[in-house]
């Protein structure tokens, strides 16, 4: 079966929104997913993971929640440090919104999990060693790059979807991870053009995108335990 | 930035259009986004006629979809562009904002206007709006307040609408990533208005979406019925 997202029960779909695709098509989509979703049930627990020695993601829209996942782990790791101990001289506005923020990476992780199930990978291990978590600028660089990384992410994600409630599942969390990285942007260059500048918006007014795999590049320094991400579909 | 527009249109050869994407490029470097669109008009309707036939047969769907999109982009151009013409609105240290946020709707209504002809629909007219919304904002033009509300209800309501709609894009990678960018750039505006505003910039973990009458019914007292601009 296909994963279900998971939402807290406040947070269910509403009928109204559910696919609004012809019938048919979401069928075959369907179709194909499954048959995706068991090929990769076999693949991650089996062979692929045990011959490159990485955590498989696994294929098809599992693949690509995986790894939405495994982003999220990362985000609420790192929120984790910054709000156990605020670096100093921390505004109480700026507590707020990162109390706030490390709220909705946990409950974007926890959406994950319980989405996936067993096809989850499992809780991965991180290493924060660059960031200095007494530094306003070194945590609010580095929140701001995980954000502006998780917009680009799901911008590049959604189109390797076939399910129409997973698309509306990233959907969900994608404009959240904007507004955070807005927000922080704000905070490193107040009352400028920065919470949605020319480095991230294009001259179309489209906001930033990046395959699975330069995003991969970019989060590796932060991630120990080795990832297998072969199986993610391709466009 | 050309390169969304080669994208848009499947990665068309220079060949079949006429123009090269580096006569694209060179018009852009020396006219501006604007003029570049314009002379790449023609070989981008080439493109998108090809997106149109891989999309078929949702091409209907999809030119709705933009169709609506754009309505919507077209409210929240003129509603900024207004606002920065009313002298003393906007403080002098949040004009940049309000400047920033202008440039990406009006980017947006061009890419949406050349992205439905690209796929042979045609762009609908710009209605009338009315931004008082039918007189419940009179001040909204005065007063620097009403006009952040006003903001956030339509930054607030383009988040939902795309995230609604995305799923008409599904069967079209380029169509569906080009929405999907233009509402991340929505939840950017979004959470930098309501900031503005004093008030949390997000409203919860997971953002709602809307549906089409959902979004309409909000916008409606803004659209003047049956007059175009």
């Amino acid at each position: 079966m296909l994963p279900h997202p998971q939402f807290p029960t406040a947070e269910r779909i509403p009928a109204t929104l559910l696919p609004t695709v012809r019938r048919r098509t979401f069928l075959k989509f369907a179709g194909a997913s499954i048959l995706a979703a068991a090929a990769s049930t076999l693949t991650s627990r089996g062979l692929l993971a045990a011959s490159t020695g990485g955590v498989n993601l696994g294929n098809g829209d599992i693949g690509v929640l995986n790894f939405a996942y495994a982003l999220e782990q990362l985000e609420a790791a790192f929120y984790t440090k910054v709000t156990s101990s605020f670096y100093g001289g921390a505004s109480s506005r700026e507590r707020e919104y990162l109390s706030d923020i490390h709220q909705h990476e946990v409950a974007h992780r926890e959406f994950f999990r319980r989405t996936l199930g067993s096809a989850g990978i499992p809780p991965l291990q991180f290493n924060f060693g660059s960031v200095n978590f007494h530094n306003r600028q070194s945590v609010l660089t580095t929140a701001r790059t995980f954000e502006d990384t998780g917009v680009a992410a799901y911008n590049g994600a959604g189109q390797l979807l076939t399910d129409p409630n997973h698309l509306l599942a990233a959907g969900r969390i994608v404009s959240v991870e904007a507004r955070h990285a807005a927000i922080l942007r704000d905070l490193l260059q107040p009352r400028s053009t920065a919470f949605a500048g020319d480095d991230v918006v294009d001259g179309f007014g489209l906001g930033s995108v990046d395959s699975p795999e330069t995003i991969m590049k970019t989060v590796a320094p932060f991630i120990v335990t080795p990832l297998n991400a072969s199986g993610l579909p391709r466009k | 930035m050309i390169n969304e527009i080669f994208e848009l249109v499947g990665k068309l050869d220079g060949e079949s259009g006429g123009m090269s994407r580096r006569d694209a490029l060179e018009g852009v470097r020396r006219h501006g986004v604007r003029l570049a669109l314009a002379a790449a008009t023609p070989f981008v309707a080439t493109g998108c006629a090809i997106v149109g036939e891989a999309i078929a047969p949702n091409r209907e769907l999809a030119v709705q979809t933009l169709q609506f999109a754009l309505l919507l982009e077209e409210l929240e151009h003129a509603f900024y562009v207004q606002a920065l013409q009313a002298g003393g609105l906007i403080p002098s240290s949040d004009r940049a904002v309000i400047e920033q946020i202008s440039k990406h709707e009006g980017a947006h209504v061009t890419f949406l206007t050349t992205g439905i002809t690209g796929i042979g629909g045609a762009a609908e007219a710009a209605p009338k709006f009315d931004f008082t919304g039918r007189g419940k904002y009179p001040g909204v033009f005065r007063n620097y307040r009403t006009f952040l509300e006003v903001a956030q209800m339509f930054e607030d309501t383009g988040v939902k609408a795309y995230k609604g709609q995305a799923a008409n894009l599904i069967t079209s990678s380029t169509l569906l990533t080009a929405a999907l960018r233009i509402h991340s750039v929505e939840g950017r505006h979004a959470a930098e208005i309501r900031r503005l505003r004093g008030q949390k910039p997000w409203s919860g973990a997971f953002d709602e979406p809307a549906t089409k009458q959902q979004v309409l019914a909000a916008v409606a007292p803004f659209i003047r019925q049956g007059a175009t601009a």
